[in-house]
């Protein structure tokens, strides 16, 4: 046999097989650490500009509070609180999942037809444009102060940006891959399997990160509008009742429920398309 | 009575409509591929060889002319023989071996036994070590073998090669050849090779057929009447340039 004289290039690369050098975990800390560090002393800045202007100037808490104060509302409420995070994310989580499951619908039967595309498509767009301020009270009207009519606002922002990013991301096939599979004699459903989601998929996981910032917002306006539970509802009370320093702890509690879901998404993101970071 | 062969193209014909007007691409080809040969097609690039496999495979159809497949009329079928496109289209999210057994996952054979028997020719690819690999870690050279793992994996008694590799370095390319002579002579199987590349042409093959310039046509088909086992030494031999000049010539009235 002669292929071993023929195998030279193998060996060379195999010197190091593994792409993760053995510095790499220093240098993500690192890494880390340059990207997280200037917007921290930025928003430490700020916040200290806030506390001393609202010392000179005497503001009164009800027009501005200072940081500090809202810190300490944010701990003397978090009990109450804690009620009405529970069934924000609730809403914001089963509105995301039924949005998901309506905009991934949508994009695979789009996908699959030309009739359905032209009779659906213009229809999505024009669903967008509709404010969300204007169904959301019908919806309470309709169906009550419960729930429901939350889900389904979270679910009309959410599968919005799914489903075009999917419909799009199935476009993203290589060409001669599926030409490959077609010669293979593969069905449609293998070649979406196969090939088209894999491929699409971190174009769905952009549209899911989309979807997660406008779920939880989502669901706060909507129990806004009207509801008995939720911090939408614990904000425009705080409004009504003048206390600006729980307006400030209910929007920071949104903004970082939403930074969390976003979080587990990226996590997400990393875990499927592991392969892509090795991608050139 | 000459036996029947493994592919054989009748008057096939082909255009593409384009936004500037009907492309005539390929124009009454006739092309007998012997079996258990290994037969190449060189021309002009953007002759439409590509084409050409592509109707074979399956992929489109032809305007005219029939595709027989072992004596039997296959004229748009797929699934019949192993295709292996210009560039090698492995799925960057599958594994080495995963790739390889990729045709067995889409007919619903036994993934694990291929798996086993692709591990176990590895070495012979020069991966040996890298079947769990994802396909961005290897060199051009290796993802190309991968590519060919897949295509020899596919079991299809007749392969075609689409310029396997034309995107390689000259040294690369050189080792390949190599690499696929000794393969070739342990497989047993029909070949059908485009290049671009004559000297590919005559070392590898038993026939070679000349496009011409679009809209194709074979201009030539040549035997290559040296003995076989060939070796890379065979370049600088007096017959090679006699077939090489033949070639050479064929091309030109092309150029
Ligand atoms: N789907 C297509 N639509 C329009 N023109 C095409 C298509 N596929 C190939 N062509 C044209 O046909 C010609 C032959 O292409 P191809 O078979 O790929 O050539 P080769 O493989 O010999 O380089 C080229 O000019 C190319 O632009
Ligand atoms: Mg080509």
């Amino acid at each position: 046999m002669e292929y071993r004289s023929q195998q030279l290039d193998a060996s060379h690369v195999r010197s190091n097989p593994q792409h993760e050098p053995e510095g790499a975990h220093r240098l993500s800390w690192r890494h880390w650490l340059g990207t997280a560090l200037p917007p921290l002393l930025v928003i430490a800045g700020l916040l200290l500009l806030w506390e001393l202007l609202v010392g000179w100037l005497a503001l009164p808490d009800w027009l501005l509070p200072a940081p500090s104060q809202i810190g300490r509302t944010l701990v003397e409420r978090l009990p109450i609180l804690q009620g009405h995070i529970t069934i924000t994310l609730f809403e914001a989580l089963v509105g995301l999942a039924l949005g998901f499951v309506v905009g991934f619908g949508l994009a695979l039967a789009i996908d699959a037809s030309g009739l359905v595309r032209r009779a659906l498509y213009p229809l999505l767009i024009v669903s967008q444009t509709i404010p969300i301020v204007a169904i959301a009270p019908l919806l309470i009207v309709g169906l009550g102060f419960g729930l429901l009519p939350k889900i389904i606002v979270v679910a009309l922002v959410t599968f919005f940006p799914i489903a075009v990013n999917t419909v799009d991301g199935l476009q993203t096939a290589d060409r001669d891959t599926v030409r490959l599979l077609l010669a293979m004699d593969a069905s449609r459903w293998q070649l979406l399997r196969l090939v088209r989601l894999p491929a699409a998929l971190p174009s769905i996981l952009s549209g899911l990160k989309v979807a997660v910032t406008y779920s939880v917002i989502g669901a706060v306006l909507a129990e806004w509008i009207g509801a008995n539970q939720g911090l939408g509802v614990y904000i425009a009370r705080s409004l009504r009742s003048f206390r600006t320093d729980q307006v400030f702890v209910g929007a920071l509690v949104t903004s970082l429920l939403t930074l969390a879901l976003f979080g587990l998404v990226l996590a997400l993101e990393r875990w499927l398309t592991a392969w892509k970071r090795n991608t050139p | 009575m000459p036996e029947t062969p493994a592919i054989e193209v009748q008057n096939l014909s082909k255009s593409y409509s384009t936004p500037a007007g009907l492309l005539p691409v390929l124009r009454q080809v006739n092309l007998r591929v012997p079996t258990g040969a290994f037969t190449s097609i060189i021309g002009p690039s953007g002759s439409g060889k590509s084409t050409l496999f592509n109707i074979i495979a399956g992929l489109e159809h032809p305007d005219a002319g029939t595709v027989l497949l072992a004596g039997q009329p296959a004229t748009g079928q797929r699934g019949q023989v192993a295709y292996m496109p210009q560039r090698d289209a492995l799925l960057p999210w599958r594994t080495v071996l995963d790739n390889a057994v990729l045709a067995t996952t889409v007919q619903r054979g036994d993934v694990a036994a291929a798996r086993r028997e692709a591990r176990a020719l590895l070495p012979t690819f020069g991966l040996e070590g890298f079947g769990e690999s994802l396909p961005a870690a290897l060199s051009g050279g290796m993802r190309q073998r991968a590519a060919l793992l897949r295509t020899v994996m596919w079991k299809q008694p007749m392969m075609l090669l689409d310029e396997p590799f034309g995107a390689l370095d000259a040294i690369t390319r050189a080792q390949l050849q190599r690499w696929l002579l000794t393969l070739w002579d342990e497989l047993d199987r029909t070949v059908l090779l485009v290049t671009h590349d004559v000297d590919e042409a005559i070392l590898l093959s038993d026939y070679v057929a000349v496009l011409t310039a679009r809209p194709a046509r074979v201009a030539l088909t040549l035997t290559m009447d040296l003995p076989r086992p060939r070796t890379y030494q065979m370049i600088t031999t007096p017959a090679f340039a006699r077939l090489k000049e033949q070639l050479l010539a064929a091309l030109g009235d092309e150029l």
